[in-house]
């Protein structure tokens, strides 16, 4: 967690491999991933799921074969299994029944539960969020956080989740990292940091605009630019 | 003093921009080239593209192709009579066709009408991350969406130039034989005499081929570059036709001054 800009997608990237980190390691199930070959990296990322901030859905195709993407080009399975797996996983997401829409007669939320579905369709070890939570309204906001959780749960994985929404994470997650310009500030379960008096996290969890995070972006004092100087 | 060493500056940093996109779209040309076995084994990938940039482009180069046909008629007959060979007419509106207009003109065409429709598509897919999202399952990005796309152009390109040629060749007869009244029977007898296969139908074929290779590799590339934004990708489509109407009339002229030195 943390605030925009802080360097959360980015940990996401270099954990998928999408960055090489050009110093310190990063390792997911004991292999480090910056020294992976296209295969080798290739077969890691067929075990991990990835949630984009807005889906990113293939937009030219149905929900159904968005679903079924990545089982048709992974696996060999004949088209009746992968018509019940499909199935299987809007079911689980509540959208069986908006199996041939395409993405854009979608609502925000919907289109997010299907790419949760779609993320989940080879049953990965970790599953990856990234801003799971925005741009969506009140009620979509739970329903996908409930489901992140319950998926997460059902599948044994783990989940990594990128987010600058307080309330709706701390409902779902079980341990939190702060993350301000590039570095982990404050660490702790749901209840630690409620009560945290940290005032990084303080500031974070009460919305205030100033604190550890300054309002303005650094510049040269005013008194200085009503004296003529430059801005 | 200082004016002139920014422009040389500008110039030189132009010049590094250049020669880096060049080379950029070499590897990227390489790179397409590995993933095509991978992806023309799945053969249905690159129909639908096939049937995105050629089929649908059909319209628009059979009207086109007409028109200019149409055009070459009342143009070449006008001309030839002068010197009394106006049955000549069926081989100038031949030779012009299948050696430069048809595949000048329907490159062209493809490029505006196909080619800018893939840019936009590709450099859509990137700006919603759509790329991204596909290469994080573990599919190659180029292979699955660069290379069909890629193919599709090059096969339909060649064909596209036939449609083309053979439309201008009828409306070159529709106006000289059935409107202005030129011999039957000389329009196409001295056609079949004239043209020659080897020198001259295929030679047009191979530059079809050029072009098809250029404008989809322009237009893939493009896509595949372009900045992730709504700016981005409309310059990037822009830039595909620009680059693309270029690259051909350049290449044609390369092309012809090699294949047609006279016999």
């Amino acid at each position: 967690m943390g605030g925009s800009g802080c360097g959360k997608t980015t940990l996401l990237r270099l954990i998928g491999g999408q960055l090489r980190a050009s110093s310190g390691a990063v390792e997911v199930d004991g292999r480090e991933v910056a020294h992976m070959g296209r295969s080798e990296l290739y077969a890691l990322r067929r075990r991990m799921g990835m949630l984009f901030q807005f889906g990113a859905l293939f937009t030219d195709m149905t929900v159904f074969d968005n679903v079924a993407f990545p089982l048709r080009e992974h696996t060999e399975l004949p088209p009746s299994v992968i018509r019940d797996l499909v199935m299987m996983k809007l079911q689980a997401v509540g959208l069986r029944g908006a199996h041939a829409l395409k993405p854009a007669e979608l609502s925000g939320g919907m289109a997010r539960r299907v790419a949760l579905a779609r993320a989940v369709a080879l049953d990965p070890m970790l599953i990856m969020y990234d801003e799971p939570f925005a741009g969506l309204d009140p009620i979509s906001l739970g329903v996908v956080g409930q489901l992140i959780r319950r998926l997460n749960d059902a599948l044994g994985a783990s989940s990594i989740m990128v987010t600058h929404d307080v309330h709706e994470s701390l409902l779902i997650v079980d341990y939190i990292y702060f993350v301000s310009e590039g570095r982990i500030v404050a660490q702790g379960t749901p209840d630690e940091i409620r009560g945290s008096t940290d005032p990084f996290v303080h500031q974070f969890v009460n919305a205030e605009a100033d604190g550890p995070v300054a309002f303005h972006y650094p510049a040269a004092p005013i008194e200085s630019l009503l004296q003529g100087g430059r801005p | 003093m200082k004016s002139v060493l920014d422009t040389l500056r500008r110039i030189g940093a132009m010049t590094v921009d250049g020669v880096w996109r060049v080379g950029f779209a070499t590897r990227f040309l390489i790179a397409i080239l590995m993933y095509s076995g991978q992806s023309l084994r799945r053969l249905q990938l690159t129909m639908r593209e096939i049937y995105f940039s050629g089929v649908l482009s059909l319209l628009i180069i059979i009207v086109s192709g007409l028109f200019v046909g149409l055009v070459l008629g009342l143009q070449g007959y006008e001309t030839l009579q002068r010197y009394g060979s106006s049955e000549a007419l069926g081989v100038l509106v031949a030779l012009s066709l299948t050696r430069e207009l048809g595949p000048v003109v329907a490159g062209l065409l493809f490029a505006s009408r196909a080619g800018s429709a893939v840019t936009a598509e590709i450099g859509l897919m990137k700006a919603t991350e759509q790329l991204k999202a596909m290469d994080m399952m573990a599919v190659n990005p180029i292979a699955r969406v660069v290379a069909p796309r890629f193919w599709g152009g090059v096969i339909s390109m060649p064909l596209l130039a036939a449609m083309f040629s053979a439309m201008g060749v009828f409306g070159g007869w529709l106006i000289g034989v059935v409107v202005i009244g030129v011999d039957d029977g000389a329009f196409w007898s001295q056609m079949q005499a004239a043209v020659d296969f080897r020198y001259d139908v295929l030679n047009g074929v191979i530059k079809s081929v050029v072009f098809g290779v250029a404008v989809s590799l322009i237009a893939v590339f493009e896509g595949y570059d372009c900045n992730p934004t709504a700016e981005g990708v409309s310059r990037a489509i822009t830039r595909t036709v620009v680059t693309s109407a270029l690259a051909i009339l350049a290449l044609d002229f390369v092309l012809t001054s090699f294949m047609f030195r006279g016999q």
